[in-house]
């Protein structure tokens, strides 16, 4: 997704012109141009952004063909189409395996139960309201540097045939896909965050907080980024694919949460090892696989920025892997398969907003640089400080998005995006400052409504018998 | 008559029953079970939380045979079940004072 929202002024307005020729001329390469480049944003509107960011025409050259602005491009709308399938994947059974692998036996149906319902439940919030605010084109230019209004509430005004486009620079896949893609990247943002609070969390406290968090949280985060807000079209934070509004976003929260609701009981003295590596490793695989619809997706079309994407995607991962897996072999003498997958995990959350900025050579030190740090974080930080994150949400996604955005400013390659031509580490920070800000005051903020409404933890009691008998009356029995 | 009782690693049952038929002995009752000895079974570590598995599998063999049988089992046993490395496991020898065989009654050493 959003990719860049960066971009800066400059860029935009000339990418504006850039649009505003293509669109006219249409021959033009433009198509791609969109994408990447831009983010999306601003839905349905059409138009009207005001702003207009990014739209870096760059990307463009290399496109193919030409859309102008409006038509929909039959090549990109298939990749993009193909994309919202991967991403899904991600989550429903990814994640849910990769986290219901890490668990006790007697909670991996409640954690795969978690990352379902949140599937659910963020599609209808998303349909009902948060499309809009995330991508919705606010009729006032001040407030559009916020939220996106509700103007697309219920998916109202989301067009079959008028040309749309996405803070300011025109798309060439139709809004409908468009809203899909996003809406799988609400989908797993949340989801992420039960690796923090696995094990204790109830099950009517966990769909209060999700869709209040999937409203306040996300959507405007992801305007301010790729919607046309603050973030992305004015300070010109650079996240290809969800750096900062993915990860950071759900890894805060989750060291969050993980803060607020304390301790699993039993920790230090019980055995919590993980039931089934082999669920996380097929989760991690699913994981992977799906990114490249998260990653090469996010150039919105079928192009050359989205093959960059893909191989940044790649080589990122793979090295991540093995630096976890190095790093752990050296201080705990084995190289573990947990390791690996978490090291793949990490890579994979550093290269998301770096993943069309850079060349392979900056997404292969990022890649080892996220398998190092992440370790560190998941294994160190964590004991340092004596918080629960039970599955490392934020050990992984928080240090792991940190990583990426900061480095995102540090090795963005103009040859492979000219959107990127501006960067800096510094920027790039104020990025990650906006969000951890807005995503840990509001996230304390819903879990003290849930506190106080359903209450945030289960019973002692269903904690010892485990979740899923305690709260879903399920069981895994022995095969 | 002497029980020889031998804890021994699992995958070299195969090997101990063997070397233990060829001494020349004709029965055995093998259970599996868990335990450890002064190693204290071994730590898993996920993530750099570790957990300790205190006892680890193991086989036990249960065999009753003639006293002069004792030495040559002890020595297929040691042969047969040996890895050199920790956690081996441990032969002991204990008296026995009657055997029967339900079949047909004979007792004490026919009944072996």
């Amino acid at each position: 997704m959003t990719r860049r929202f960066q971009v800066d002024l400059k860029h935009a307005m000339a990418a504006v012109a850039a649009v505003a020729i293509l669109a006219t001329v249409s021959v033009a390469p433009s198509a791609t141009a969109q994408s990447n480049t831009a983010v999306p944003a601003a839905a349905s509107s059409t138009s009207t952004a005001p702003a207009t960011p990014a739209a870096t025409p760059a990307p463009a050259a290399t496109a193919p063909a030409a859309n102008s602005n409006a038509a929909p491009n039959s090549g990109d709308t298939a990749w993009m189409l193909s994309s919202v399938a991967l991403v899904l994947l991600m989550t429903i059974p990814g994640l849910a395996l990769f986290y219901g692998g890490m668990v006790r036996r007697k909670n991996v149906i409640a954690t795969v139960a978690q990352s379902f319902a949140i599937t659910c439940v963020v599609t209808v919030v998303w349909y009902v309201c948060s499309y809009s605010i995330a991508f919705g084109t606010n009729p006032d230019p001040g407030q559009n540097q916020y939220w996106g209004g509700l103007g697309n509430v219920m998916l109202k005004s989301v067009t079959m045939d008028k040309p749309f486009a996405i803070a300011g620079s025109a798309v060439t896949i139709p809004e409908y896909v468009y809203m899909m893609f996003q809406m799988t990247f609400a989908i797993i943002t949340p989801a992420l965050i039960c690796g923090a609070f696995a094990e204790r969390m109830k099950f009517t406290a966990l769909l209060l907080f999700m869709t209040l968090w999937s409203i306040f949280v996300y959507a405007p985060i992801a305007h301010w980024v790729w919607g046309g807000g603050f973030l992305g079209a004015k300070i010109g934070v650079l996240d290809f694919a969800g750096g900062t509004v993915v990860h950071i976003n759900a890894g805060v929260a989750g060291l969050v949460c993980a803060l607020v609701m304390g301790k699993r009981k039993g920790l230090g003295h019980d055995n919590m090892a993980p039931n089934n590596l082999v669920y996380t490793m097929i989760g991690a695989s699913l994981l992977w696989v799906g990114w490249f619809g998260f990653n090469a997706g996010s150039a919105t079309a079928a192009n050359a920025l989205a093959g960059a994407a893909m191989a940044n995607t790649q080589i990122a991962t793979a090295a991540a892997a093995l630096a976890w897996m190095v790093a752990e072999w050296v201080v705990s003498k084995k190289p573990t398969m947990l390791g690996l997958a978490s090291g793949a995990v990490a890579g994979l959350v550093a290269v998301t907003p770096a993943s069309g900025f850079v060349n392979p050579n900056g997404a292969f030190i990022i890649g080892i640089a996220a398998g190092v740090g992440c370790y560190l974080g998941a294994v160190f930080l964590k004991r340092a400080f004596k918080y629960d994150d039970s599955l490392d949400a934020f050990g992984v996604h928080g240090i792991g998005g940190f990583i990426g955005a900061i480095l995102t400013g540090v090795f963005a390659d103009a040859a492979i995006n000219s959107a990127g031509k501006v960067h800096s580490a510094l920027t790039q920070f104020y990025g990650c400052v906006g969000t951890i800000l807005w995503s840990g005051v509001v996230t304390f903020l819903i879990l003290m409504v849930c506190k106080y409404t359903t209450g945030l933890r289960v019973s002692e009691e269903a904690e010892q018998e485990g979740l899923d008998m305690a709260i879903h009356g399920e069981a895994l029995h022995e095969t | 008559m002497k029980m020889v009782v031998a804890i021994i690693k699992p995958f070299k049952i195969d090997d101990v029953r063997d070397a233990l038929v060829a001494a020349g002995v004709e029965g055995m009752t093998v259970t599996e079970a868990h335990g450890h000895g002064r190693q204290k079974g071994h730590t898993e570590i996920y993530r750099g939380a570790e957990y300790k598995a205190t006892f680890l599998p193991k086989m036990r063999i249960e065999a009753v045979i003639q006293d002069e049988l004792v030495a040559k089992a002890i020595e297929a046993i040691k042969g047969a079940a040996s890895s050199d490395k920790i956690g081996d496991g441990k032969i002991f020898v204990l008296p026995v004072e009657e055997a029967v065989r339900i079949r047909t009654g004979e007792t004490g050493l026919t009944a072996l």
